[in-house]
């Protein structure tokens, strides 16, 4: 069982590192959509017996993550008729590069903290870490709006991956009112994104500079 | 109880929705609020109502900060209501459902006692809040609301991760993985000390994000710059004291796992961090409103300190979750009645307020006066008390460097808000018409005397509720 976690979990490792290296916006959002199917495989592997709650968690969980917020973000995209990222604040191969450092910090990180005996061995609490660094870097070197919304995405990807450890600790209200959180804050994020390319005719984050001191 | 103070603003706001009038619509604001503050002196002197048997529980500081956001909606509803009357060109259904929605979302920060439904509640004030803040859906305010919420979402990103430390630390000491905050309490001791360490920090900059803590405060001057008056009073003493409450309950938390050396310098460092951050954009600052958020900031750098020195010191800071709020309402309402006679909120602009508008203007002044800690008005007390605690705590340092940053804070803050209220307003400002209404007006005089009255005496039954709340945090 803890092989087949892990492969899933490099798997998502090479995701990231996969969605920092490309620049059309419509390839990053099908590796993040990818990436939600694929953390809903995460539950059946770390619990033997799934109960009926958990069960409901994951499949309301890939519904939004893999279907529902990728069709509310590839509408957005059409609407505004962006296709790519043109200039990053650092190019596809340094960010790729940033994010493998990432991953070795987190892996390192992990390491100093003391885990469960179920969990021992697994590469969850690096992955999720190093996931959210990604998210990070995707929301700091991206000057898009949709962008820093899909790095948004990725981040809470990777607290989600965290999540996996305490599943059975959070209750199906708890983890609904996420998803909820989740889903609402992007899809306001693409409301207020149309708003900014109809007023600035450019979905730059750069044009939105006069409050600067 | 619980329920009924959690839902019933969220059914005035969707009954507010299907209200066709516009001009109508935003009477329903006070009623709401009416209701709601009675319901609140209802509970507050009933406390075998404050206990559920769910997650939603009312705790010594949960009831401060119930008490300071129903009351600071109550004042600013009647004044958002007069607001609208003047804006009657902009639509605001959308305006009045999420300014009562976020009342009711507010409760449920301020009721819920499982990290994880609080996590949700305070992730909902910040989608709630965002439209409030496009108000006005300029470009600049399209800018502020969008970095209002990338900054906030991703800062309580981290505080979802931070939750998730906290309850992995309960996991790992050997207990059954929980996260309602009374277990927690109970079972302290066995948490794993590296996994909280790990959560506090997370915990921190998320909430802190949230409360405007520098560095993470880069939202709150374009957030408070470009929102209506009245929103940016509802944040900066209502959402802010909410974030404040979870880190007062974390706080409690690691206090009980005997973590509080670790916790209190941190709390320290960010306090004054944020005081000195404060201080030095807000000299020479050319916005008024701008310069409110920078007060903000400074206060809620106020607020960590206090809690970071803790002891003696925490009577003050619960004392100043309330001056601090009621002082923010005035300051904030007021500055939104100078900035629509002047139509602008530059200091190139707007000076002579104190005659262009007399009351507003002398209310902005007073306001100053009282929220940089002059007597007799109510942050006075409270600073005095943080003051009084950091040196009988023996933290002479932190005492010392408070003290120069207030005075710091009063020359930068006091140039920006002479400027604005002194002179002769020019002459095309002085042709405008523009008549202070009842409306607007009455609200922050009533507030202003709050301020004053807490500086002179401060009731017995407040001081039961605050002595309640420096108990419980002290885990007596």
């Amino acid at each position: 069982m803890t092989n087949l976690l892990n492969a899933v979990l490099v798997l998502l490792l090479v995701m990231n590192l996969a969605a920092l290296g490309t620049s059309r916006i419509l390839a990053v959002t099908h590796i993040v959509a990818a990436q939600g199917v694929l953390l809903g495989l995460i539950p059946l592997l770390v619990h033997e017996h799934l109960s009926i709650t958990v069960a409901l968690t994951v499949i309301a969980a890939v519904f939004i993550k893999a279907v529902v917020i990728p069709a509310i973000i590839i509408r957005a995209l059409r609407d505004a008729q962006i296709k790519r990222e043109v200039q990053p604040l650092i190019g596809l191969l340094p960010s790729i590069i940033l994010g493998a450092i990432a991953t070795a910090f987190a892996l390192l990180f992990a390491g100093q903290l003391p885990l469960a005996e179920d969990h021992e061995g697994t590469l969850i609490v690096p992955t999720a870490i190093s996931t959210v660094f990604v998210g990070f870097i995707f929301l700091v070197t991206r000057y898009k709006a949709i962008s820093q919304v899909i790095g948004y995405l990725i981040l809470e990807n990777g607290i989600f991956i965290f999540g996996m450890l305490l599943i059975e600790a959070m209750p199906l209200v708890v983890e609904l009112g996420v998803l909820l959180d989740l889903f609402v804050g992007i899809f306001v994020a693409c409301i207020i994104i149309n708003h900014i390319n109809q007023a600035f005719s450019s979905m730059d984050t750069r044009k939105l500079v006069s409050l600067k001191e | 109880m619980a329920w009924v103070m959690i839902c019933f603003p969220l059914i005035m706001a969707a009954l507010t929705a299907v209200i066709p009038s516009n001009r109508t619509r935003p009477w329903l604001l006070p009623v709401t609020a009416v209701v709601h503050l009675a319901l609140v002196v209802f509970v507050l002197s009933r406390p075998d109502l404050m206990t559920t048997a769910t997650w939603l529980v009312l705790d010594p500081p949960g009831r401060i900060v119930l008490l300071v956001v129903s009351t600071l909606f109550f004042f600013c509803s009647f004044y958002a209501a007069g607001y609208l009357q003047y804006r009657q060109e902009r639509p605001n259904r959308v305006f009045c459902a999420c300014m009562q929605a976020f009342l009711g979302i507010m409760n449920l920060v301020v009721w819920s006692h499982h990290l994880g439904l609080m996590w949700v509640a305070i992730e909902a004030t910040t989608l709630a809040t965002a439209p409030l803040i496009y108000f006005n859906h300029t470009q600049r305010s399209i800018e502020a609301t969008w970095k209002y919420l990338i900054v906030g979402s991703v800062g309580i990103a981290l505080a979802l991760l931070g939750t998730f430390f906290l309850a992995y630390a309960s996991l790992q000491g050997g207990l059954e993985s929980t996260m309602t905050f009374e277990s927690l309490l109970q079972h302290a001791s066995q948490l794993s000390k590296p996994w909280l360490r790990a959560a506090f920090i997370l915990l921190l900059v998320g909430y802190g994000t949230k409360m405007g803590l520098a560095p993470m405060h880069t939202w709150k001057p374009e957030a408070y710059g470009e929102a209506p008056g009245v929103v940016g009073a509802m944040l900066a003493g209502g959402v802010t004291s909410c974030a404040f409450l979870a880190i007062l309950r974390i706080y409690n938390i690691c206090l009980a796992a005997g973590e509080h050396i670790y916790t209190s310098r941190l709390l320290i460092f960010m306090g004054l961090f944020s005081m000195a951050v404060a201080g030095l954009f807000m000299v020479g600052q050319r916005d008024f409103k701008r310069m409110l958020a920078y007060s903000s900031v400074e206060h809620m750098g106020i607020l960590a300190l206090g809690l970071g020195i803790g002891g003696p010191a925490l009577f003050g800071t619960m004392l100043h979750i309330i001056t601090n709020g009621m002082t923010k309402g005035v300051l904030f309402l007021s500055a939104g009645n100078i900035h629509r006679a002047y139509g602008s909120k530059s200091l190139d602009q707007v000076y002579g307020a104190i005659r262009k508008v007399p009351l507003s203007g002398s209310l902005f002044l007073a306001g100053f006066l009282a929220i940089t800690g002059s007597p007799p008005f109510g942050p006075f007390i409270s600073e005095f008390a943080i003051l009084n605690g950091a040196f009988g705590a023996g933290r002479f340092v932190a005492a010392g460097l408070f003290l120069f940053l207030l005075l710091v804070v009063f020359i930068g803050m006091g140039s920006t808000v002479l400027q604005v209220v002194q002179g002769t307003p020019s002459p095309e400002i002085a042709a405008k018409p523009y008549r202070e209404s009842i409306l607007t007006a009455a609200p922050v005089v009533a507030m202003m005397a709050i301020v004053l009255l807490t500086g002179l005496y401060i009731p017995a039954p407040l001081s039961t509720l605050i002595n309640d709340a420096v108990a419980f945090l002290e885990c007596r």
